[in-house]
């Protein structure tokens, strides 16, 4: 009879050692912030006591994960002060000695231990499904070899460099067969000098205005 | 007007007649380079006058001077200012055919310090407008990334957060200022040069070499590019911008007229500059491309649809620019309030979707009532779509600070970051070349370079020699150096230069003469508007804006806007005081190109003066047959009288 009785309080009891345990601002607790629209929006799921329950077993699965040698229940892992936003407390009890609270950096560790694996259970981000007071951690920056701005640096800069060339062989190549063709031959020289002056190519020399008249005097 | 002209001896013989022009046409002689066709020169005008301040100018004008209303001042400024002077600097490069400093001393010996002045203005403006084509091209090279650099704020050294001063401004700010720029906080730290940014100005440089290598020869080919690419682009950015939330925002903010603004002088004094140097007068550089033209070429033809062109173009850069302003200050405000919105949220445990941002305003004020102490310690922004709309969209902060964060917020940015920077880098090359040649031409007239020199060597020195000067932009106070040879480098001495070119073609050459060289290029003589303009108008309005800009100019304490991250209202620009050994910079800046032209005049006054002696006595030197025949006839004249011979001896 006693120990009927002694059950039966333990067993209205310990719910309502449970809530001391965790209550809003509780030293050992975390507070988790859960923005289901944000992240789904119309393929958001409805938070109800199936997906709190979800929540106890993932945060078990990272204890266990974090010490390997103790084994979390469920029952480890007592949720309060729900909210409809929705945000939430818990804390965790050792499954030795359901009193006494597991210290708060050591829960931290495990979460961000599995915290991909949380994320992803419950379809959210870092973002979106916050331990307030776990930061997440930062990627790391991707450090290529060579920046990619000096590649295409180098393309232009080489485009350039041949363009440079081309140019000057290409004003040497002229000088050359300018020069050829007046050595060679010299009646070509005015019709050269004609078709040459124009864009400004200096040459040697200067054009004869004298001569252009002739052609009106021979036209009696 | 014949009493207001000033007596111009020996101008014939200084200047080519009808008849040299004729034979020059048709024989197609003369060691002049010539545009291959029309097309060529058009693009090339377009692409001098159509500029980077089309872009991050005029659009700010316009919207801070009264939106649509602004139109206003600047077509009837465009009118009465842009194409007369625009007309004239084609006609008399047209008929003089000489680069500046041939025309003005063409003109009257002591007014080639005009074309020294626009040679020196160029040479200036050249020296930092490229400077900027190295920020350009930075932006482009750091383009071809899946993110790009500026959307995100790089991870402090230990890992732990972002970097501070990136936090605390934006990563736009952050990766201008202290990426690209690596600015020091004032301009007497010179901060060295920036190796990355010596490699951009080099490659700049370099680029522009190819370009103008060989005169209009290259540019002739280049400008089919660099003057019809920012066009293509432009709209490529219309459609995409239309499609985005909140352009619509944007257009109507720009376009929306405050008609009060019309009173306001500064409204038209704004204008006036903006269209003065959006034409790119007095720098000497659209008198050379005229120079190239036809003898018969219709100027007036081609100044009015190129001022038509030039006016155009600002209006629709400026719906462009700002379609995209829209878009982005929709998503800051958009940002803004969901911020607000979460932030309530989470303070009182509301569930998702109870605030939004349309009961946003009764929501909160229900909550003021009840908790306002609450209320009051969570510090909600305030969130304004006007003030975003209205933030910093100048000049480069446009380019590099407010479009780059635009587009990171746009799906596929690299593709539009791409695009964007090849638009600017070709707007400002085409002015680029303008600018060298204003400054190349005069150098060949006035004989600086010897004449053996080939084109390609004459504008790889100067191309050289502009690089190393222009290393003062590549420090890290360059930026600083940059916003002062803007400020009074390209301002003043342009409108003293104008204003003298104006009064030297009106009363020094000659109004009539002028228009008989322009009944002979064209056809007919320029009907009654050109003649108020020219002779009245014109004048008087770049003399107000003149006067009204030195006022202004002068009154005003120097200051500068740093970035310091040490000041207190950081990230906002701090505005310090200009240094005083900044004065004697000023002062050659502005100074210099703009007395040039009395300068020059007493110089060669001075010069004529001190050698006027020397001439009268060489007079006495002409030793003709003719005068020597002169003298025997009279000798034999003198002689007593011998019978001829039949056989004349």
């Amino acid at each position: 009879m006693l120990v009927w009785i002694l059950f039966l309080l333990c067993q209205v009891g310990a719910p309502a050692l449970a809530q001391d345990l965790c209550q809003r601002d509780a030293p050992n607790g975390y507070k988790v912030r859960i923005s289901l629209k944000t992240a789904l929006g119309e393929d958001a799921y409805e938070w109800n006591q199936s997906e709190m329950f979800f929540f106890q077993a993932t945060m078990a699965f990272a204890m266990r994960r974090h010490f390997q040698m103790e084994t979390y229940n469920v029952d480890n892992i007592i949720l309060c002060v729900q909210t409809s936003r929705v945000s939430f407390w818990f804390v965790v009890t050792s499954p030795d000695n359901t009193t006494m609270l597991i210290p708060k950096a050591d829960v931290e560790k495990a979460v961000r231990m599995s915290r991909h694996r949380i994320n992803n259970a419950f379809l959210l981000s870092d973002r979106t499904l916050e331990f307030l007071g776990i930061y997440p951690t930062l990627a790391a920056p991707v450090n290529p070899d060579t920046p990619p701005w000096l590649i295409v640096f180098g393309v232009v800069i080489g485009a350039v460099c041949v363009g440079i060339i081309a140019l000057l062989i290409s004003s040497l190549l002229q000088k050359r067969r300018k020069e050829k063709g007046m050595t060679e031959d010299g009646q070509d020289e005015e019709d050269m000098q004609v078709k040459g002056v124009e864009n400004g190519i200096n040459l040697d020399g200067t054009y004869n205005r004298g001569f252009t008249d002739d052609d009106r005097f021979t036209k009696l | 007007m014949r009493c207001l002209q000033v007596s111009n001896q020996d101008l014939e013989e200084r200047i080519p007649s009808y008849e040299e022009l004729e034979k020059l046409e048709n024989e197609e002689a003369g060691d002049r380079p010539k545009w291959d066709n029309k097309a060529q020169y058009m693009l090339t005008i377009v692409g001098f006058c159509v500029g980077l301040g089309n872009v991050w100018r005029f659009p700010y004008l316009c919207q801070s001077h009264g939106g649509g209303a602004f139109m206003i001042p600047f077509l009837i400024l465009l009118v009465l200012e842009g194409v007369p002077l625009l007309h004239l600097e084609f006609a008399i490069g047209q008929r003089l055919r000489k680069g500046s400093v041939g025309v003005w001393s063409a003109i009257h010996p002591y007014l080639t310090g005009i074309g020294i002045g626009s040679m020196c203005v160029s040479f200036l403006v050249s020296l930092y407008y490229n400077t900027i084509m190295a920020w350009v091209m930075w932006y482009f090279f750091n383009s071809f990334q899946e993110t790009l650099p500026w959307s995100q704020c790089p991870v402090n050294a230990n890992m732990t957060g972002l970097v501070s001063e990136c936090e605390r401004s934006s990563p736009v700010d952050y990766y201008w200022y202290r990426e690209t720029l690596n600015t020091t906080p004032d301009i007497d730290n010179t901060g060295g040069l920036q190796w990355w940014m010596v490699l951009c100005h080099v490659s700049a440089w370099a680029l522009l070499f190819i370009c103008i290598s060989r005169g209009i020869e290259t540019t002739g080919k280049a400008v089919y590019i660099t003057s019809t690419l920012p066009y293509a682009v432009l709209t490529i950015f219309l459609i995409r911008g239309l499609t985005l939330k909140g352009s619509l925002n944007g257009v109507k903010f720009l376009f929306t007229p405050d008609m009060n603004e019309l009173m306001n002088p500064t409204t038209w004094l704004d204008a006036g500059a903006q269209v003065f140097y959006s034409f790119s007068l007095a720098f000497g550089g659209l008198l050379s491309f005229s120079s190239y033209n036809s003898v018969h070429n219709n100027c007036e033809q081609d100044a009015v649809i190129i001022s038509i062109v030039n006016g155009a173009t600002a209006v629709y850069a400026a719906t462009v620019i700002y379609t995209i302003i829209g878009f982005r200050a929709t998503e800051k405000f958009d940002d803004c309030i969901s911020g607000n919105i979460l932030t309530l949220l989470n303070t009182f445990d509301l569930p998702e979707g109870n605030v939004t941002e349309n009961n946003y305003d009764q929501v909160l004020h229900s909550l003021n009532g009840t908790y306002p102490e609450v209320i009051q310690g969570l510090n909600l922004k305030t969130c304004d779509l006007n003030s975003f709309l209205s933030e910093g969209v100048e000049g480069t902060g446009l380019a590099f600070i407010v479009f780059t964060e635009a587009i990171t917020k746009m799906p596929v940015s690299p593709v539009w970051s791409v695009l964007f920077f090849i638009m600017l880098f070709c707007l400002g090359l085409s002015s680029m070349f303008g600018n060298i040649e204003g400054v190349l031409v005069p150098l060949q007239d006035l004989g600086v370079f010897p004449k053996s020199w080939p084109k390609e060597a004459i504008a790889g020195t100067t191309c050289v020699l502009c690089c190393l000067v222009g290393l003062i932009f590549v420090q890290g106070s360059g930026n600083y150096w940059l916003s002062l040879f803007d400020s009074y480098g390209g301002s003043i001495p342009l409108l003293i230069i104008a204003f003298c070119e104006m009064v030297g073609v009106v009363y020094l050459y000659g109004i009539d003469r002028f228009n008989d060289d322009i009944e002979f290029m064209i056809g007919h003589k320029p009907n009654l508007f050109w003649q108020i303009t020219w002779r009245f108008v014109s004048p008087a309005i770049m003399f107000v804006i003149f006067v009204f800009y030195f006022i202004t100019k002068v009154q005003e304490t120097p200051m500068y806007k740093a970035w310091n991250p040490e000041s207190e209202n950081f990230p906002t620009l701090e505005e310090k005081e200009y240094p005083s050994w900044i004065f004697a910079i000023i002062f050659i800046l502005a100074g210099i190109p703009g007395l040039s032209v009395p300068l020059t005049a007493i110089y060669k006054c001075l010069r004529n003066r001190c050698c006027k002696k020397d001439n009268e006595f060489k007079q006495d030197d002409l030793n003709t047959i003719a005068k020597q025949v002169h003298l025997t006839d009279e000798a034999t004249k003198n002689k007593p009288d011998i019978p001829e011979t039949a056989d004349g001896r």
